[in-house]
């Protein structure tokens, strides 16, 4: 295992929102300035408090979508607006260009991908287990970073992709980038398939094969990572190579 | 103090007073693993302590079903933020697994089929604090939550609960394990919120 650089102390900094943009109708992007941010790799994520007048606080963590340049000193992150969730309707509904918001990080050394890795890399996201491996896309492009990447995208339907435009012009743009997408409930018009899970053909056709000992990285609900690891174990891939990030609850 | 966060009221619908800061409740039971779900057979199950002079100590499944089991409710708290209020375990306490075991280290690594490791002060193990646990709500402990069988520490947050786990390992000093070397506190108090190093 690689040992991370140790951070130090990691301290509440006061981040303001810059601007906000819409991602599909659920999920929503939050520009944040954070003055004296230390920057970060792509896959980690950040800490949030909110605090309401009389004291009650909230925390949570929310995965970067953005990769680190110090040029732009921004960090986005992505939230997909969970109906019972007590933090997430705030940050996409109600939230402002403007409004302050309290942050620590970046938080995770596993989970990220580093330009020194040679390996290919294969994402499989589920749902908004995309915003991680957003970051590392966005970071490859930025970098024209030469080991190649293919992407397995589940979504329910069309208009619940995150970033679909950005990662249609990435494919035209960034060499050696592949993105993949498996649609649960609909499918786009003209698709050769009908609505299907991720499953063993579609990571045998669209990941790499186990002989070229990708680096792997799976996020999304527990049953899809569960179900993806699985069958990437059973393809072949050797289990300390498939990184997992699982979420579920409020 | 934090900065106010306009209109933000929160819900604190699930509001409790068992609750440790910076937590909140939930009645689902998430899965946070850091790869795939180890699958282990039974007849190949072991759980082995090693001490400090090497001497192993090791039980096949079988041997640990034979040794004496206690049903455990506690309250579990993940450092994700989300708290678990009166989950009910089977398991065997560490005090019936340590009786044998003669040991003068204060620290333990706790290792996992799959490579995950976490560390542990020994007397955090001891006195009905901490059990191998092999079921939860009853049933067999599923595989996402670390069945066959997984350590069980509710006093610390639950990453400090391996998963998987296949070994117990006396140390004469601390050392982090996985998370530890990425950043997590070496002990990890849930009413403390010792989520970080340094916190």
């Amino acid at each position: 295992m690689v040992r991370a650089a140790l951070p130090g102390r990691l301290s509440w900094r006061a981040g303001t929102v810059s601007a906000v943009r819409q991602e599909t109708p659920s999920a929503r992007t939050l520009v944040l300035e954070i003055p004296d941010w230390p920057g970060h790799l792509p896959g980690q994520h950040l800490d949030l408090r909110l605090t309401a007048e009389d004291g009650y606080s909230a925390q949570r963590s929310y995965s970067i979508a953005s990769d680190w340049s110090a040029a732009s000193g921004q960090v986005e992150i992505t939230i997909q607006r969970l109906d019972d969730g007590e933090v997430s309707p705030y940050l996409t509904d109600v939230v402002e260009p403007g409004d302050q918001i309290e942050l620590r990080g970046p938080i995770g050394g596993w989970f990220v991908w580093r330009a020194t890795q040679p390996a290919p890399v294969l994402l499989v996201a589920g749902g908004s287990g995309i915003v991680p491996l957003m970051a590392m896309i966005r970071d490859r492009g930025r970098r024209r970073a030469r080991q190649p990447f293919r992407l397995i995208y589940s979504v329910r339907t069309p208009e619940d992709a995150c970033f679909a435009d950005e990662l249609r012009r990435r494919v035209r743009d960034d060499p050696g980038l592949d993105v993949h997408f498996v649609y649960t409930r609909k499918t786009p018009d003209g698709w050769p398939t009908p609505p299907k899970r991720i499953d063993v053909a579609t990571i045998n056709s669209h990941g790499w094969p186990p002989d070229f000992a990708p680096d792997v990285f799976v996020c999304g609900p527990t049953s899809f990572v569960e179900t993806a690891a699985d069958i990437l174990v059973a393809l072949g891939h050797d289990p300390k190579k498939v990184r997992t990030e699982r979420f579920g609850g409020a | 103090m934090g900065i106010i966060s306009r209109g933000f009221g929160g819900r604190r619908r699930d509001s409790a007073p068992d609750l440790p800061p910076g937590q909140y409740l939930t009645h689902d039971f998430p899965v946070l693993s850091a790869g795939p779900t180890p699958r282990v057979p039974l007849d190949r199950w072991r759980l082995t302590v090693a001490t400090e002079s090497g001497q192993k100590h090791t039980w096949d499944w079988s041997e640990l079903l034979a040794l004496p089991s206690e049903e455990i409710t506690k309250d579990i708290h993940c450092v994700t933020k989300w708290s678990k209020l009166g989950t009910t375990w089977r398991g065997v306490s560490l005090d019936t697994l340590f009786e044998d075991v003669e040991t003068a280290a204060d620290y333990v690594m706790a290792h996992s089929y799959g490579g995950y490791t976490t560390n542990i002060p020994f007397e955090d193990l001891l006195d009905g604090k901490a059990w191998i646990a092999y079921e939860f709500d009853g049933e067999p402990l599923h595989p996402e939550h670390g069945g066959p069988a997984r350590l069980l520490i509710p006093h610390l947050y639950f990453w400090k609960s391996a998963k998987w786990v296949n070994g117990l390992e006396m140390m004469l000093e601390d050392e982090p394990g996985f998370w530890e070397a990425a950043g997590y506190h070496m002990y990890g108090d849930p009413w403390s919120e010792q989520r970080y190093q340094g916190d």
